[in-house]
């Protein structure tokens, strides 16, 4: 038991590390460029409106005021983690006078809910056809299939979803392609609205299992070959012990211990594909948000969804980790 | 050298189909230093021609010639993907080697940056730098920072390699010899890690390209200068899909899937002959 405590100690403090210095670099890329937020900001309201002089003097004061710019930077720097810790980003620009915190909070469901299912999906059933494949080897329907995930595999998120779009959208229109839900139902815990939801999520995470899949299904089929030469493996079958068992229980279980590595591991590039799925889909999430606000140069919103999307991983990261013992008896045990 | 090239041609199928793609690629993309036209030019020849004698790529509705403006952006992506490619593996060789020999606390303080790296999400952060620098962005400064973001992956498995090198004969006899640490590193471990640097290489090509294609998409780089990303970008701003010019999104993307799964399998080919258990049993032996 000492050991697992140990473990998830080290992987706390690396978590808090990786948010510490991810939020740092945030912090210093929007401080030290020489592009001034207030600036910038003051730019786009003035290109809407007529300000008179005195508007623009009293509002660059209390942007400046607002976005801490006026102050050195390590006072700034200190500010800046004190609003952090509160989860205050300031008003959002692109929905004033909404905190740019609400509009987050808003966005996260969607998000997480698109990532963790395609996550899901893709490591269960990439894991279990590739550990099949492995153990099958000269099986030509899995070679067959290993052939595809190679060939789709290195294709990149948005063209994957591009493609989709355009079979869904134009040539077989039975899906819908844009939004989170359909505009004539109402929000809320009724069939219709979960329903629509559903439909609405579909191509957004076929798109990212799609893409993810082959990674697991060719990592699996690599792992478990050179697992099923080992000594246990041959032992096992020559035992009479059940097919499926030795699959199940021995060969997948062995295998996965680096899978699960090398989830935690792929999780920010997850990340970043579901944050172009969602553009492409128009999904509602983090993504589209984060997108929407470089556009409209809308300061606060980009630094809040940068700043939780980046804690939000190294979270997801650590819940992997902890899952490390369910497999791997050794971790407990040292 | 080329008793491996020889080697994997002949043994290996998935090696011979990516050095095919990406000869293929590479040969287009070398053609736009022939292109008549300078391909940033717009309105050059007439809008929205199909694909025919004359342009073969047809053209598109800003009135550039697919052929040519396809093969600069290749060229665009293909030099972006090296600069990374290049400038990353030199930060994980430097990492992966001094971790590996040096051993201790230095190694650890390095795997615990390395991990830190490894597990940050880079495209919000991409994003972010977009955000400030805007117009100031080209594709070097992408480049570099990308580069940046491309070595710990690497520089681990350089890493567990410098670790089992550390331990041979030959690293005590020049530690012996009097060699100093710079030297053993880059005279002695270097030439056993190059394998890995050039599998990597391709995998860190693929990586970048894709990234800088997700950003274009987006318009977060400089949507001006012709890359793979900046094609469909344009694209999708003209509704290519929508207007019926086809060959506008249909013609990049099926490129791009040539090069991507070219560089892909030269990769995984690699891999796989780095490890002589799979490179045997490849061979029937």
């Amino acid at each position: 038991m000492h050991g697992y405590l140990w473990f998830i100690a080290k992987r706390a403090l690396q978590m808090l590390a990786v948010i510490f210095c991810a939020i740092s670099a945030t912090f210093l890329v929007t401080h030290l460029s020489p592009i001034d937020p207030v600036e910038q900001v003051l730019g786009r309201l003035s290109s809407r409106a007529n300000l008179s002089p005195e508007a623009i003097a009293s509002t660059r004061a209390a942007l400046s005021d607002l976005f801490g710019t006026g102050a050195p930077l390590h006072e700034q720097y200190v500010n800046f983690w004190l609003r952090l810790v509160r989860g205050d980003f300031g008003p959002s620009l692109m929905a004033f006078p909404t905190p740019a915190m609400d509009i987050v909070a808003r966005a996260m469901p969607w998000t997480l809910g698109l990532l963790v299912s395609a996550t899901l999906i893709t490591f269960v059933i990439g894991n279990l056809l590739g550990a099949l494949a492995g153990y099958n080897q000269n099986n030509r329907f899995f070679k067959l299939f290993g052939i595809i995930a190679m060939g789709i595999q290195p294709i990149p998120y948005y063209v994957v979803a591009f493609i989709l779009l355009i079979i869904f959208g134009f040539l077989w229109p039975v899906l819908p392609i844009s939004g989170g839900f359909a505009m004539d139902v109402t929000p809320g815990y009724n069939w219709p609205f979960i329903s629509s939801v559903l439909q609405h999520a579909i191509l957004p995470t076929l798109s990212v299992v799609i893409v993810g899949f082959g990674g697991w299904f060719i990592g699996m089929r690599a792992l478990v070959s050179n697992v099923v030469n080992d000594d246990y493996v041959t032992y096992a079958e020559l035992a009479g012990v059940d097919k499926s068992t030795i699959v199940g229980g021995y060969v997948i279980r062995n295998a996965m211990v680096p899978q699960l590595t090398a989830l935690a591991l792929a999780l920010g590039g997850v990340f970043s594909g579901t944050v172009i799925t969602e553009q492409v889909f128009n999904y509602p999430g983090l993504g589209s948000l984060l997108i929407d606000a470089v556009n409209y140069g809308d300061y606060s919103l980009v630094l809040a969804v940068s700043t939780v999307s980046i804690t939000a991983v190294a979270v997801a990261i650590f819940t992997v980790d902890l899952l490390h013992p369910l497999l791997d008896p050794r971790v407990k045990a040292e | 050298m080329f008793a491996v090239f020889r080697d994997l041609v002949r043994y290996n199928a998935e090696f011979t189909i990516g050095l095919v793609l990406v000869v293929i690629i590479v040969a287009f993309s070398a053609a736009s230093f022939f292109s008549p036209v300078d391909p940033s030019l717009i309105y050059m020849t007439i809008p929205d021609q199909p694909p025919s004698a004359q342009y073969w790529f047809g053209t598109n509705s800003r009135g550039q010639d697919m052929f040519w403006h396809l093969a600069a952006a290749f060229k665009n992506s293909l030099i972006f993907g090296l600069t990374v490619a290049v400038l990353s593996r030199i930060i994980s060789i430097a990492v992966g080697l001094t971790s590996g020999y040096l051993g201790g606390w230095v190694d650890r303080v390095l795997m615990f940056i390395n991990d830190i790296f490894v597990s940050v999400p880079i495209f919000p952060i991409l994003v972010l730098f977009y955000f400030v620098l805007r117009n100031n962005m080209d594709s070097f400064t992408l480049a570099l920072i990308m580069a940046g973001f491309g070595w710990p992956f690497d520089a681990r498995l350089i890493r567990s390699v410098a670790v089992g090198l550390k331990h041979r004969e030959f690293t005590r006899h020049a530690v012996f010899a009097g060699m100093s640490t710079p030297k053993v590193l880059l005279e002695e471990h270097l030439p056993y890690v190059m394998p890995i640097v050039f599998a990597t290489f391709m995998n860190n090509m693929l990586w970048s390209i894709g990234l800088e294609v997700t950003l274009a998409v987006l318009g977060f780089t400089n949507i001006n200068q012709p890359t793979i990303g900046t094609v469909l970008y344009w694209a999708n701003s003209h509704s290519a899909m929508v207007v019926g010019t086809w060959w506008w999104i249909v013609i990049p993307v099926i490129l791009i899937v040539m090069t991507f799964l070219g560089l892909f399998l030269l990769a995984v080919s690699m891999n796989e002959y780095i490890d002589p258990r799979s490179r045997l049993r490849r061979m029937g032996a």
